[in-house]
């Protein structure tokens, strides 16, 4: 790349006024494992304190505030910005664009993070303490018996609020006006088509969630009763918002995996993706059912029966699209010639253990018994199985998958499969027995537990620190891989991978597709 | 990219492991409550749909589980380049497409079904015989039995497991963190309704083997009704992240015979007759600090500690406001400190007790105060 005469500044400025795709690609990348590190660090403490019964190391009240920063930060921090980072990296060689369509709000949207997140893990030091009411903040825990640095926490969710739209607002205009002559919206590669639709729902829902910490600031501040039933409120109301934000939350988490595994099982199975229409179709399913089944958060809030119905209902017809993507992938292997490298792995994980997390789902969305199973760890285990196992481990592969084509270096592979084996084993060990001590009748959320269920516990807890450990495999192999990985100039790293970004030279050069490729 | 069978032998070994593990889910057959895999064995009709529900569904999931499972693996074997297959070329197909569309909506109707049975029995609130109103404060739950004569029975039900257990400076007892001081007692084979609010945050009331979960919400007044046919302790928690001692509100409901439920409910009546006639009367010093040390052990020291030292709320022993004016001490007693973790004990503790754990602490700890406080004092106070 020093050859190219549109070569980057050298130095800090370099990142700091950047407005190339891929250098703010990496960023984001590298911002957000830094952030999954801090989020683990935080679940290694909950788990540790979870080790045994009885109080060990931390008090009650921080032991609140790990579990609300560890989802905050491993929502916000970590996955959603992975995402976003790899959107960067590869929409525009996806799509033979030179660059994303708004360079500038680019730089932007990547900067406003760090001190966001400062921000928000400044708040542990607060007097006080940091926000202790959960990742889902529920009103009025988060307002009236919030510690003061609730406000600080409401100012980060509405600069993340701000850098997510933004973001969303540039993929939708790279996808809309710069895809190369040729690509037609059916043609464009699952992962661009997955990545629109959730900027659709990004753009959709970040400002609802804007709105609920709005209005908890006035009710902080402003002598407001939005969410204080004392004031005429309705606590009730709070939840009504945030899942409203909450549900379509979860699916951008998860279209853009969908998106990462739709372009990984084609390339090792060396066979197309079966039924790439009904793919775009389930995914756009998808999106809309996420915004009519919020609800079923709420099935015990009591709500008359004729919502827990329909709300039932609603999240029961999510099984169907999801199913046909889960049947895409099985048949797409089906008669391939599939080999078995590590991004094949981590999608192998990823569509074992989704699919389990689907089930569990499914078993969620029955409101009789998820009266049973509401608030119980079986909902931790079911969304670690969702979140960890699906929108992490599909990450994991695609970082393995394309970090070739990004460094022109190959990571070591002996390594790359270590990694996968210890992280599903680590994976399964701390989240399975977490369905035996939900369904037991172990509440989420406490800091200390009754004896029967100290063994699962435990287990859980080894497992969580194997799983732990195995990301500093995965540190090490994508620094050994940046530094000093076996050179590789191949265009076509994978010998079964399709697509525009297979085209250009490997490294990809700084500049890429500044004419537009011809797609047939 | 050669890959041989013990590889892929080991490639298999993680999702059988899991296949195994999410059978025998189904198929647990300990009933001891030690790491119990599954649902407890619930002692209500309601509870017993439930679980056949969670069961059907369970069973479908493996199934199809298997299935897909199964095609995956047989083409991760068969299908491989080692073995030196040419992969396929086709795509697409309708046909395919609508019948793994249409056969899970057909299967999900199937769920459907049943679920909706299941979950209109849960809400016929109708012809209960008893009505309890639930209210959950941090980090207690307050029992009110709403009866025909207008006599209701109300207290409070907190944690019992003590802090030394807790802080493993003991032995954990066999009911660790599922034990309380004064347990809810409802009659078996009688339909009770449970009227559920909270007073400060949102808490939610489960007890896994009555099959009620609902959740207390201030200003809202929910409902959840229950039918035990066995005679019973059944114990639950909080299900709600309610503040710091989330983790330690625990739920105790005894189930017992009609008969042994109407004593009960009757000596309970007596005793607040009693409390009313006591707070007519006045007490000597040694009756008070006698009564006040039983209430302060019980409300007071898991935060100002056993000797009134200090802990999570400040020092008793010296304390300003204990060696203060009596009025100012009353007070902090009856109203709290608001923005703090003293709670307004007022509402929590009838006039005699108030009396008595004031006296108590003004006498206690080495804060010899020689004053008393009299019900009649805390009835006056309240009154302003």
């Amino acid at each position: 790349m020093g050859d190219h005469h549109h070569g980057p500044a050298k130095g800090l400025t370099r990142w700091i006024t950047t407005t190339n795709h891929k250098d703010i690609g990496t960023m984001y990348l590298w911002f957000s494992f830094s952030m999954f590190i801090l989020g683990g660090a935080f679940a290694m403490i909950i788990r540790a304190e979870l080790f045994q019964p009885g109080m060990q190391l931390i008090e009650p009240a921080f032991f609140n505030q790990m579990t609300t920063m560890h989802g905050l930060v491993m929502v916000f921090g970590a996955i959603m910005p992975s995402f976003v980072g790899l959107a960067n990296w590869m929409i525009p060689m996806m799509i033979g664009a030179p660059d994303m369509a708004l360079p500038r709000m680019n730089n932007l949207s990547f900067w406003i993070l760090p001190p966001t997140f400062l921000l928000l893990a400044s708040t542990l030091f607060m007097e006080g303490g940091a926000p202790a009411a959960g990742w889902t903040f529920y009103a009025p825990l988060s307002t009236t018996y919030a510690p003061p640095s609730v406000t600080f926490f409401i100012f980060s969710v509405h600069l993340l609020g701000v850098s997510s739209i933004m973001g969303s607002i540039n993929i939708i205009a790279t996808v809309m006006n710069l895809r190369a002559p040729g690509m037609t919206y059916m043609k464009m590669p699952l992962f661009v088509w997955t990545w629109l639709i959730t900027a659709f729902l990004l753009v959709a829902v970040m400002p609802v969630l804007a709105g609920a910490v709005t209005m908890m600031l006035m009710d902080v501040h402003f002598g407001t009763s939005f969410f204080s039933a004392a004031g005429g409120g309705d606590p009730v109301l709070f939840q009504h918002v945030f899942w409203f934000f909450g549900h379509p939350e979860v699916y951008i988490i998860i279209l853009p995996a969908f998106g990462v595994v739709s372009q990984i099982i084609p390339t090792f199975s060396r066979k197309r993706l079966f039924g790439y229409d009904s793919m775009v179709y389930a995914t756009a399913s998808i999106a809309f059912l996420s915004f009519i089944v919020w609800a079923h958060h709420m099935y015990t809030v009591g709500m008359p029966v004729a919502g827990e119905l329909f709300f039932m209902y609603a999240t029961m017809l999510i099984a169907v699209p999801t199913g046909v993507k889960v049947f895409n992938w099985v048949t797409t292997m089906w008669r391939g010639a599939m080999t078995f490298e590590t991004p094949m792995m981590f999608c192998f994980g990823f569509l074992i253990l989704f699919t389990i997390g689907g089930f569990t789902g499914l078993m969620l969305a029955i409101a009789p018994a998820d009266f049973q199973y509401h608030d119980s760890y079986f909902v931790v285990a079911h969304f670690h199985y969702v979140m960890v196992a699906g929108a992490i481990f599909s990450m994991t592969a695609a970082i393995y998958y394309w970090l070739p084509k990004w460094c022109g270096r190959m990571y070591n592979e002996k390594m790359g499969q270590a990694h996968f084996w210890v992280s599903f084993v680590g994976f399964n060990l701390a989240f399975f027995p977490q369905h035996f001590v939900g369904l037991a009748g172990m509440p989420r959320r406490i800091p200390d537990y009754a004896l029967q269920f100290a063994d699962f516990n435990m287990l859980s807890s080894i497992g969580a620190f194997i799983y732990g450990a195995s990301q500093i495999m995965f540190l090490y192999n994508v620094i050994a891989t940046i530094r000093s990985g076996t050179p590789t100039s191949e265009e076509k790293t994978w010998e079964g991978a399709e697509g525009l970004e297979w085209t250009i030279p490997t490294p990809a050069p700084y500049h890429t597709f500044e004419t537009p490729p011809a797609v047939k | 990219m050669c890959f041989d069978v013990k590889r892929l032998c080991k490639l298999a070994l993680g999702p059988v492991l899991i296949l195994m593990s999410l059978v025998s889910t189904g198929a647990w057959a300990d009933d001891s409550k030690m790491n119990q895999l599954n649902m407890p064995v619930s002692v209500t009709e309601v509870g017993h749909q439930i679980y056949d529900l969670h069961m059907l569904i369970l069973w479908i999931s493996v199934i199809i589980g298997l299935l897909v499972f199964g095609v995956m693996f047989y083409s991760i074997y068969y299908h491989r380049k080692s073995r030196g297959v040419t992969p396929a070329t086709f795509h697409e197909s309708t046909t395919v497409e609508i019948a793994w569309t249409v056969v899970p909506f057909i299967i999900l109707i199937g769920m459907a079904i049943p679920a909706t049975k299941t979950l209109l029995n849960v809400y016929n609130f109708d012809d209960a015989e008893i009505d309890i109103m639930v209210t959950g404060y941090q980090w207690k739950w307050k029992y009110e039995y709403l009866t025909e004569d207008g006599e209701n029975v109300m207290f409070f039900s907190n944690l019992r497991t003590p802090a030394s257990e807790i802080n493993n400076t003991e032995a954990k007892g066999e009911h660790y963190l599922l034990e309380v001081d004064e347990p809810i007692v409802i009659p078996v084979n009688t339909k009770v309704r449970f009227l559920l609010t909270a007073n400060d945050v949102i808490h939610s009331w489960w007890v896994p083997e009555l099959a009620v979960k609902k959740d207390a919400i201030p200003g809202f007044i929910n409902e959840a009704w229950t039918l035990p046919t066995v005679e019973g302790v059944y114990r639950g928690q909080c299900a709600e992240l309610c503040g710091k001692d989330h983790g330690f509100m625990p739920i105790v409901v005894n189930v017992v015979s009609r008969s042994e439920y109407d004593d009960w409910l009757a000596a309970k009546q007596s005793e607040a007759a009693e409390i009313k006639q006591l707070m007519a009367q006045t007490f000597s010093m040694d009756e008070l600090v006698e009564r006040g040390k039983a209430v302060y052990d019980r409300s007071c020291a898991a935060c100002h500690g056993a000797n009134g030292e200090g802990g999570l709320g400040k020092a008793i022993a010296g304390s300003a406001i204990v060696v203060g004016d009596v009025s100012g001490h009353l007070d902090v007693g009856i109203n709290g400190v608001p923005g703090t973790a003293m709670q307004a004990f007022g509402g929590q503790l009838n006039d005699v007790d108030m009396a008595a754990v004031i006296t108590y602490q003004r006498n206690a700890f080495g804060n010899n105060m020689g004053d008393m406080v009299q019900p009649i004092d805390v009835f006056n106070h309240k009154k302003g």
